[in-house]
Formats: C-alpha cells, structure tokens, sequence
C-alpha cells in the first residue's frame, strides 16, 4: 500500500520497529489527536492512522506555539534575549538562562565568580527536582489517576517556586543569570529556607514512590511499553532522561563539566529496558541525586562577588565569532548557537531545543502499540510546547 | 579530543578528493569548523560516525545561517597617467589616484551541525555546508540517513531558511503553515502586513475584504495566508 511507502523504507542506522499490515481488507481511521486534546500539555496535533486500536503510523504536526523566537532574537541585543528564555521550557526557566548565559560567556570568553556558580547550580538542581515531580504527576494523570499524584507533586513545587519568588522576584520567569554571573545575591535566610526545603525533599520523594512505584495498574501500564533502543536513541539526538531510560550512560554534568559539577559527588541512573516505566524510574532517581548535589552545594556556599568585575551591562558587544554551548536541562540537551558579528544583536541565535529532539523517535516508540499507550508514550518524552514551536 | 587540522586530514585520508577547508573561529571559544563540499558530504558524515577512534555518534545540533549578496567597498590605488601643465610645457605625468569601487559579493545558504561522540563523550566537531546561491541552487545532500536526528531539524531549515535537503525520506515544513511560500529566518524577510485578514465563508464580508483591498495603497506582500 502507497501509504506505507515512507515507513516500511529501510534506511541506514535506522531500525524501525516492524511494520503490522492491516488485516486484510482492514479500513484505517484516520484521528487527529490534538491540538486540543488535554494530554498534549499545549496545542500538538498527533495524526494517528489505527487499524481498531493499533497505531498503523503518527506523524507529529508542529507549530501551533511557533513565534519565531529565534529572529526575534537576533533583532534584539544579547541581554533582551534572557528573559525570552524564559519563555522557552516555560517549567524550567533558571535551567534556560544558565544554557544561554553559557553560551554568550563562551563567546566572549567571561569567568564566573564561584559564588555564583553555586548559586546556579542550587537553582538548576531545584529547577530540575520541581520539573521530574511534575512530568511524573502529569504522566500519571493520563494513566487515568486525575489529580492525585499530580497534586502531590505540586505542593512540592510550590515550596520551590516559592523560593525563586523570593530570590528574582518571579516564580516562573525568573530572568536571573547574566553573563558572568547572576542578577541578585542570595541571602543567609534564603540560604536557610533553601535548606529547610530540601531538608524535606527525601520525605517526599519517598512518599511519591511509596504511592507510585509498585502500583500495580502504573507497573501494567508502563512496563514494555514504548521501548527504545540505545541505539536509535543516540542516533536520533535523544538526551536527558530518555537516553538515559534507554541505558546509555550520558549526562552532560559530567561530560561536560560545565560550571561547577566535577566539584560535586552523584551517580548518574540508567534504565535497562528502554520502556515507560525506566524513565519514569529514572527520573525518580534523579530527583535523589539533584537531593544529593543541593545537600552538598548548600553546605559550602563561598562568599565574595556575584558578577565578573569585568562584565559589561551596557554596549556589549562579542567579538566575531561563534559559539555553541549547551547544558544538561531537565528534559536533555539544551544548547545555544551563537554567531557574532561584533555588533550589539547576535547575527544568528539559534536554540537546539531538547523537546523537538525527543520526538523525532514518537513515532517509532509508538507504531504498533494501543491508542492509549501514545498517551503515556507521549507523556513520559516530557515536552513543553513553548520550546518544541519556540 | 584531535584537532581540526588532524580531523581534516584523516577525513581526506579516508575519503580522497572530499574537499574539506578549515573555518578558523576567533572567538575564545576556539571551535573551528570544517568546511565540506556538498558533493562528498554523505561520505564524510559516514566516516565520521564510523571511524572507531572519531566514533561522533550523535548529532546534537543543525542549523542554518543566512548570508545575504553583500555590497563590498574596496579601496583601489590606480596609476595613470595625466597630462599636466608644469613651468608653462605640457607633460604627460604618471599620477597615483585612490579610488573607491563597489562589487557584489554573491549570497549563500549556509547548514552548520554540531557532533558530538557518547562513545568517546568528546565534541563539539562543528562541520559547515554552503549552498551555491540563495535563489535557485539551494540544494544540499540530506543527513538523516547517517543521523536519524537531522529529520526534524532539516525539516526547520528548509521551513525557515528555504534549503532543499535531497535524499530527506519527508520534506515538509515543520513550523510554518502548508500554503506559506516563504522563509521567515532569512535576513531579507518582510513581515506581511495583513496578520488582520481571516477567510470567511460569508460573502459580504468576502467582497467587503476584497474592496478594502482594493483601496489600499499598501502591497500584500506574496507568500502570506490567504
């Protein structure tokens, strides 16, 4: 049949799941999940060919959030960009702003101060904490559980959106890095009240398994489901918690090195089947260990200046030049790609957003399985929309 | 990690007549690129995704850059000889005259991409693709079969930046609409100026658009919505 000339098409490092034919004389329905479907977390359209409950093919529709940040960008100065940033993973604004004030300092070449480097890292690992309890709550409310689970996951949150109220002023759009450094220091009592709610993460990641991890319709549900090769994974750009769910052994914390990490002691979790369930476990796990690095970072937070005393607010301008920076957000890779034309605007900006990456392997996870399962196998990729269109 | 220079020498060592240049980056950052020549570009990619002690698996990044035909103003010193009136005798006197001349520097379409290597956890190797011009010839060989990440990204490149990536399995505009004709991410895009208008089933407001139309001073610009 013509319509599946595009998938039963072997390519080269590019092994897709077979192929069911319809059953005979079968009539394919046609659905579009989505833009308003309630578990597309936003406008994302599915269109989905079933034979009765089989997904026969799925082509994910882009765009419906699409504002062309990237020439909006490069129409502005350097510093105008980082609270668009913001607006990118719009549930991990710290962990945006880090990625881009990394990429402007490894165009120009700027230190950062070791008091901000801790700070940045107690944000990014608390940013990181709140983002995996809330992708868990959401993934387990399309299992059905509405509200619950999720609600949990927010009371926790709270607590840390609270936190970065208190520091930059804002609970989502925080807009606080600079390049070369931050925008506000942090204050003993922040410092305290940061410790006392960390102090109660362990408790509530302990609840959250208790209730979750050994429930039997979540186990049903998740195990064997959407499995992901290694080896697709690599090759088709999966990072973060997808790729490490598939069992490959990549955290740019520690290939990298970026900012501070190689100071602080964590391991890195990794799944071994590839399925829902191990990214679900293995964003469990980081939580631990984001637990572990914040118990660390708190502990030795130096004094001295939050800013390089070479940084300029006013008339920046890099040299010529490119550079590409990337960090490892919550949801995998979040690179920046900056070319400079030594004017005040960036020539070009480009953000390599994590989310899109992911769903390159949608399809491929999903072909054959249930109709319901692209619920949960969509749910457990983690995407926010306003970074898939940018 | 090898530098650029020893990239490229195992590259043309590997794949003969694969035409690669060095793109020096001043910035502190010091990511030189490789420039490829689209003819050989596949088989580089291969060999660089194979080759065991290179192993760049994972193609974290690709984009586009625009280079629009640049005006270039160049100073040029022209001798010649001028006839002069010296102590009352006319003479014919070598003069040297600086003079400034314009000339067009042709545009392109330039693919940028990003490797890194989970195996060998080393990276970024930037490589470089140049389109011929940014008009007609903007054809550049498709990636996705070596690195199954280039599917989407192409997709926006070609959607935003208007790059015919041959060999691609689904060529469709990832973020722009179907019927859009252009390509956004170019410098020499114009925004369209009537974000305003939505189709309508009802005829009278059809006809009362289209008169309005009439009298606008304004030129819809091609390739928006209608």
């Amino acid at each position: 049949m013509a319509l599946f000339a595009a998938n039963t098409e072997k390519l080269e490092g590019w092994n897709r799941p077979p192929i069911i034919a319809p059953d005979g004389d079968a009539e394919l329905l046609e659905v579009a999940m989505g833009p308003h479907h309630p578990s597309t977390h936003g406008v994302f359209r599915m269109d989905v060919a079933l034979d009765g409950e089989r997904v026969i093919r799925l082509k994910p529709v882009f765009g419906y959030l699409h504002r062309n940040h990237e020439k909006i960008a490069e129409g502005a100065s350097y510093l105008a960009s980082m609270p668009y940033t913001d607006r990118l993973d719009y549930f991990c604004s710290l962990t945006n702003n880090w990625a881009y004030a990394l990429a402007v300092e490894t165009l120009t070449g700027q230190q950062v101060p070791e008091r901000a480097e801790y700070i940045r890292v107690i944000l990014a690992e608390l940013t990181r904490i709140q983002n995996h309890a809330s992708a868990i709550g959401f993934l387990i409310q399309e299992m059905g559980a509405s509200g619950t689970p999720l609600m949990y996951a927010f009371k926790e949150r709270e607590k840390i959106l609270d936190l970065f109220e208190s520091l930059t002023g804002s609970r989502m759009m925080c807009n606080y890095m600079r390049f070369g450094g931050c925008r506000i220091d942090v204050s003993t009592a922040w410092l305290d009240a940061a410790r006392k709610v960390v102090a109660g993460l362990p408790g509530f990641v302990d609840e959250f398994e208790n209730l979750l991890s050994s429930n039997e319709i979540l186990m049903a549900r998740c195990q064997c489901v959407g499995i992901l090769s290694p080896q697709l994974a690599i090759n088709a750009g999966v990072t973060g918690p997808m790729l490490r769910g598939s069992g490959v052994n990549y955290d740019i914390r520690k290939v990298d090195h970026y900012g501070i990490y190689d100071r602080f002691k964590f391991r890195v979790p990794l799944g071994d089947h590839g399925d829902v369930y191990d990214r679900y476990m293995v964003r469990i796990l980081e939580m631990r260990e984001s637990i572990t690095i914040l118990n660390q970072a708190l502990k030795e937070v130096p004094s001295g200046p939050i800013m390089d005393s070479k940084a300029k607010i006013r008339g920046f301008r890099p040299k010529p030049g490119e550079a590409y920076g990337r960090i490892e957000a919550p949801k995998g890779e979040l690179g920046f790609y900056l070319i400079s034309d030594g004017g005040p605007n960036p020539y070009r900006y480009r953000v390599r957003p994590p989310s899109l990456m992911n769903l390159t392997v949608l399809e491929d996870m999903c072909l054959g399985s249930n109709v319901a399962d692209v619920v949960l196998i969509f749910g457990s990729v983690d995407i926010v929309l306003g970074e898939v269109d940018r | 990690m090898k530098t650029v220079e020893e990239i490229k020498a195992a590259i043309e060592a590997a794949v003969p007549g694969a035409g690669v240049e060095v793109v020096p980056n001043p910035s502190p950052s010091g990511q030189h690129s490789l420039r490829l020549a689209p003819g050989h570009a596949i088989a580089v990619a291969q060999f660089l995704r194979d080759d065991a002690e290179l192993a760049l698996d994972f193609l974290s990044n690709l984009t586009g850059v625009d280079w629009p035909d640049k005006e270039i103003t160049e100073k040029v010193k022209i001798t010649r000889s001028v006839a002069k009136t010296i102590d009352g005798v006319e003479q014919q006197v070598e003069e040297t005259v600086e003079e400034s001349r314009k000339r067009m520097e042709p545009g392109c379409l330039e693919v940028v991409y990003h490797l890194f290597s989970v195996a060998k956890e080393h990276g970024p190797v930037v490589l470089r693709m140049r389109t011929i011009n940014r008009t007609d010839q903007v054809e550049l060989p498709s990636l996705t079969h070596v690195w199954r990440s280039a599917e989407f990204q192409e997709r926006e490149v070609f959607d935003l930046y208007g790059v015919v990536f041959a060999g691609h399995p689904d060529l469709r505009r990832l973020l722009m609409w179907e019927g859009c004709k252009d390509h956004p991410m170019r410098r020499d895009y114009v925004e369209p100026d009537d974000f305003e208008y939505e189709p309508t089933p009802h005829d009278a407001v059809l006809a009362r658009a289209a008169e309005h139309k009439a009298t606008e001073e304004s030129p819809s610009q091609e390739g928006t919505a209608h």
